[in-house]
């Protein structure tokens, strides 16, 4: 299989206006003549259905939420960057782009992250137009701060919810095209399975989460935007409903995965208080601004934290990583909180955490400043451990946070199989083995708001497509081999609930395809994956029936597709003899326990391509070229 | 602990329902009420019986969708705290706990404390947005928003969506929802263009969805768990009666 990434040549800055000038158009009178299917109204595919539809497309959204507004992308908190420069600081459109490519050490694609940095600071912009409330400042103007990975302040934000913001931005504009008539919303339903006719992607099978009735919509594009599979580690900072069936079933119906093993451990976040544990709670890494993160000098040190003098505490991060600092980015902080706990060093119950002190912060600028800032996160943690962060400071570990892997995608954000395309976390494209905190917003809103509507129309503009319907053989198959599943599923009658499978599965992955990997770990989880989807198959439970609204069958059906997505997860890892971003194989270190990548080798995406349940999936290499950002050894130090 | 739950199950929209109960023991402490609900339904499960049907995401307390009256108060005893932020150290051992669904006219029961919000989204659809396509924005920094408004703006904006100002009226209204929203793009200079006809869609959609009106009880800002103030009762009031004198609509 050949993959064509359509990445245009000549000088970077001028690849996206040359592409687009370049790109077919679609007259605006025939718009309308095309319909378009949008799974998803996160922040990608809100904001891509309001955009299409203002254009004149017919679309038609899907979500598995009762309303658009709940995605999961309403959860973030910390923020968005743009490269809009307002600090007088030294940002721009190319450091943004630099920073971008660094923090994901090397392994995106040039094109699509300048790209990125370009329209980042449109987005903006537009979401100041919706009346999104951006913190400003007492003059008026928009206010700043800084996140991990970067040494300017571009990072926008609404409070510490900034995601809300963001995505009632998105859905007001859609709600606003939905009264119009411009797009159908179907809520809650959720897509069982993607339909291909004549090798394009022509439509949908959802199951209508009330009714239970399972059914086809065709189109003539489908565009998922259906979020991360970090959910696959079941204790996630994930929504809990988040999880991977839309992606993976398009990657069954031959849309290849791409770099499945790159997942980010978030290092702020609540450490698990009990085997009862349904989530965990991420404190925004903004909090890294005025927090300062140490542990005891000394293992088994277990004098409460205002007990323990300066002099007997280690600000590991600011010690090893002197110029970043507390702001370290995501994958080394993360790394750097698990080696001090596995010295033994690490506070709290079981010795899994550390402090995140805000004491000195709060000395400086006064209590009110601190709540000011970060006002909500204090009472959330607050409410979930019974401590007061403003006297005692915070524990925080480690968590699954977010996916940089998903569906391979072209330049255009079209998957191998044509008129499929993928938009947000669910695709691979910008953020490489890393990502930056506050560019995944960024990129969800660049996707969908800025990218999509110019290249959509390019692949409608080329014409061919047949009429298709529901009628159809190809749609007709889909819809029963659904149908089939939830059969089988409901039919089992064992004794383990979904759940417990789930989780099972979740602390496989964890230990052996989590934070650090060896190729004995993965190698033994791909002995156990298989066994448990066994087992799953032959002892599940699942009460009530299809026809009504059964959760312990949508949970069923997610965790049966994380079982198979799973081995998917380590023979990726599996195959990446290199440590580089959020994939650390312990065999490949330097001396002082710094990710050792190994570019002669690695340097390409690692494109999957599906070839039945149990089999070995088949690997297809995209060569990643740097001609703009020299290929270096990532160093915050 | 040990509690005793009294729970509202109803199998479907158009069955009548009624309060279960089931003992559940050795609840800790730390657990979020939602957890405990989940290990009430992996032991259902394990019985043989039909779990619990609850709706919840985030569990952070941002998304908006769980929502369950416990003991008679939406989203549980403390303030400004979401049913999934709720954790089991406000309780102690031996309680009894009674948990419902929202209930009003607008909100269908779907299925034991799962219910329809639809209405809300349609509220929304009828104005709750600046109508700028994709595109037409300038620079952000071209419209400067004082600090005051902005902070006022936001603090509107917090609304979740859940529904518990609703689950709170005697009356089942939705004047705190559709009052933030108003009061979030009243706020903004974005917003001002379409002030007026927004407030009268909104209203009167809301009207037609079936909630009812507002006897100033303020149950509804008790009750929010984002602390939504009901003085955008009043300014929404006010830009309802200046578009219905200006005959805009
Ligand atoms: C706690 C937390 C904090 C974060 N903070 C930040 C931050 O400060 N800054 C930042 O840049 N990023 C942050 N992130 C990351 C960011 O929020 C997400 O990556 C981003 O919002 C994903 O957006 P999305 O539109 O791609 O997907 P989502 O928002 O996950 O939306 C997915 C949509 O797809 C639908 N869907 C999925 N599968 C199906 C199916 N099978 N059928 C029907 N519908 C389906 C869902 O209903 C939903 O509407 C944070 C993430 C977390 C977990
Ligand atoms: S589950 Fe999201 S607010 Fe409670």
């Amino acid at each position: 299989m050949e993959l064509n990434s359509a990445l245009p040549g000549g000088p970077i800055q001028q690849r996206w206006d040359k592409h687009r000038a370049e790109l077919k158009l679609v007259n605006p009178a025939n718009k309308r003549k095309f319909s378009v299917i949008v799974v998803g109204t996160g922040l990608a595919g809100a904001s891509a259905s309001a955009t299409l539809a203002e254009l004149g497309y017919n679309v038609q959204a899907f979500t598995y939420h009762d309303s658009a507004r709940r995605a999961h992308s309403i959860a973030a908190q910390g923020g968005i960057n743009a490269a809009k420069n307002y600090q007088n600081d030294g940002d721009s459109v190319w450091r943004l782009f630099y920073d971008t490519v660094k923090g994901g050490d090397f392994r995106a694609r040039e094109s699509n992250v300048y790209r990125l940095a370009q329209v980042s600071v449109n987005i903006i912009d537009q979401c100041v137009a919706q009346g999104v409330p951006f913190a400003r400042e007492y003059g008026g103007y928009l206010s700043n701060r800084s996140f991990g990975g970067a040494q300017v302040s571009r990072t926008f934000y609404a409070k510490g919810q900034t995601g809300q913001q963001l995505l009632l931005g998105a859905y007001q504009a859609l709600m606003r095209q939905v009264g119009l008539g411009k797009v159908k919303l179907h809520n809650k339903q959720e897509m069982m399975d993607l339909i291909v006719v004549d090798g394009r992607a022509r439509g949908i099978v959802t199951r209508d989460l009330v009714t239970g009735v399972v059914r086809s919509h065709m189109a003539d594009a489908v565009i998922l935007a259906t979020g991360g599979y970090g959910n696959v580690f079941y204790l996630s900072t994930n929504a809990k409903a988040c999880n991977v069936t839309a992606t993976y079933r398009a990657h069954k119906r031959g849309a290849l995965f791409a770099n499945p093993c790159y997942t980010q451990i978030h290092p702020t976040c609540i450490p698990q208080s009990g085997d009862y544990q349904s989530k965990l709670t991420l404190m925004s890494e903004s909090l890294r601004n005025d927090g300062r993160i140490w542990v005891p000098k000394t293992k088994g040190d277990h004098r409460s934290p205002d007990q323990i003098p300066e002099s007997d505490r280690d600000y590991y991060l600011e010690r090893k990583y002197p110029s970043f600092g507390n702001l370290s980015p995501r994958d080394i902080a993360s790394r750097a909180a698990k080696e001090v706990c596995d010295e033994g060093r690490g506070v709290g119950p079981g010795g899994l955490g550390v402090y995140l002190d805000f004491s000195d912060a709060i000395r400086r600028l006064g209590e009110k400043a601190i709540a000011d800032r970060y006002g909500n996160l204090f009472e959330m943690y607050e409410r979930i451990t019974g401590e007061n962060p403003y006297k005692v400071p915070m524990r925080i570990y480690p968590a699954v946070h977010y996916t940089m892997g998903g569906l391979w995608v072209d330049y255009n954000l079209m998957s191998n199989v044509p008129g499929l395309f993928v938009l947000g976390e669910a695709n691979f494209s910008d953020h490489g083995a890393n990502r930056l905190g506050a560019s995944a917003l960024m990129q969800g809103l660049a996707d969908g708001y800025f990218v999509i509507p110019y290249t959509i129309g390019g692949y409608l503009a080329q014409g061919g497509l047949a009429a298709v319907s529901s009628e159809g053989a190809e749609a007709q198959q889909a819809v029963k081999d659904a149908e089939q599943k939830i059969q089988t599923l409901l039919s089992i009658g064992g004794k383990r609930s979904p759940d417990s499978f789930h989780r099972e599965l979740g602390k496989i992955m964890w230990d052996k395809c989590g934070m650090a990997r060896n190729e004995s770990g993965l190698k033994e989880a791909l002995q156990r994956i298989p066994e448990l989807r066994e087992e799953f198959w032959q002892n599940l439970v699942v009460p009530g029936s299809g026809t009504e609204l059964n959760q312990s069958l949508e949970r069923g059906l997610r965790v049966a597709d994380f079982l198979e997505f799973a081995e998917l997860m380590c023979f990726d890892a599996l195959q990446r003899n290199e440590s580089c971003g959020g994939h650390f194989r312990e065999e490949y270190q330097t001396e002082d326990g710094e990710a050792l990548r190994n570019d002669d080798d690695y340097c390409y995406v690692a494109a999957w391509e599906h070839t039945g349940v149990g089999n070995t999936p088949t690997l297809h290499k995209e060569p990643l070229s740097f001609e703009n950002v020299k290929l270096a050894t990532r160093s915050y130090k | 602990m040990n509690l005793r739950l009294h729970i509202w199950r109803q199998a479907g929209p158009n069955d009548t329902g009624m309060l279960k109960t089931y003992d559940l023991a050795n609840v800790s402490e730390h657990m979020s009420f939602l957890e405990m609900l989940d290990v009430l339904n992996e032991e259902l499960i394990a019985k043989g019986e039909i779990p619990v049907a609850f709706d919840h995401d985030c569990r952070e307390g941002i998304c908006g969708t769980c929502g369950m009256v416990i003991n008679g108060r939406p989203h549980g005893p403390l303030a400004r705290t979401t049913a999934c932020q709720l954790h089991m150290r406000t309780f102690k051992d031996g309680d009894e706990i009674y948990i419902e669904p929202w209930r009003a006219k607008a909100f269908p029961v779907l299925r034991d404390l799962v219910v329809d919000r639809g209405s809300f989204d349609r509220i929304i659809q009828k104005g709750g947005f600046v109508s700028v396509n994709t595109g037409n924005a300038q620079d952000g920094n071209t419209i400067p928003i004082g600090k005051p408004d902005a902070d006022r703006a936001m603090d509107a904006a917090a609304c979740i969506g859940c529904g518990a100002c609703v689950a709170a009226c005697p009356n089942s209204s939705a004047m705190l929802f559709t009052a933030a929203k108003i009061g979030h793009l009243a706020s903004l200079p974005q917003g001002q263009a379409e002030r007026s006809s927004r407030a009268m869609n909104m209203v009167l959609q809301m009207d037609t969805e079936g909630f009812g009106a507002c006897t100033n009880h303020y149950e509804c800002e008790a009750a929010c768990p984002k602390g939504i103030s009901a003085e955008f009762i009043a300014q929404m009031n006010r830009d309802f009666v200046a578009s219905a004198l200006g005959g805009k609509g």
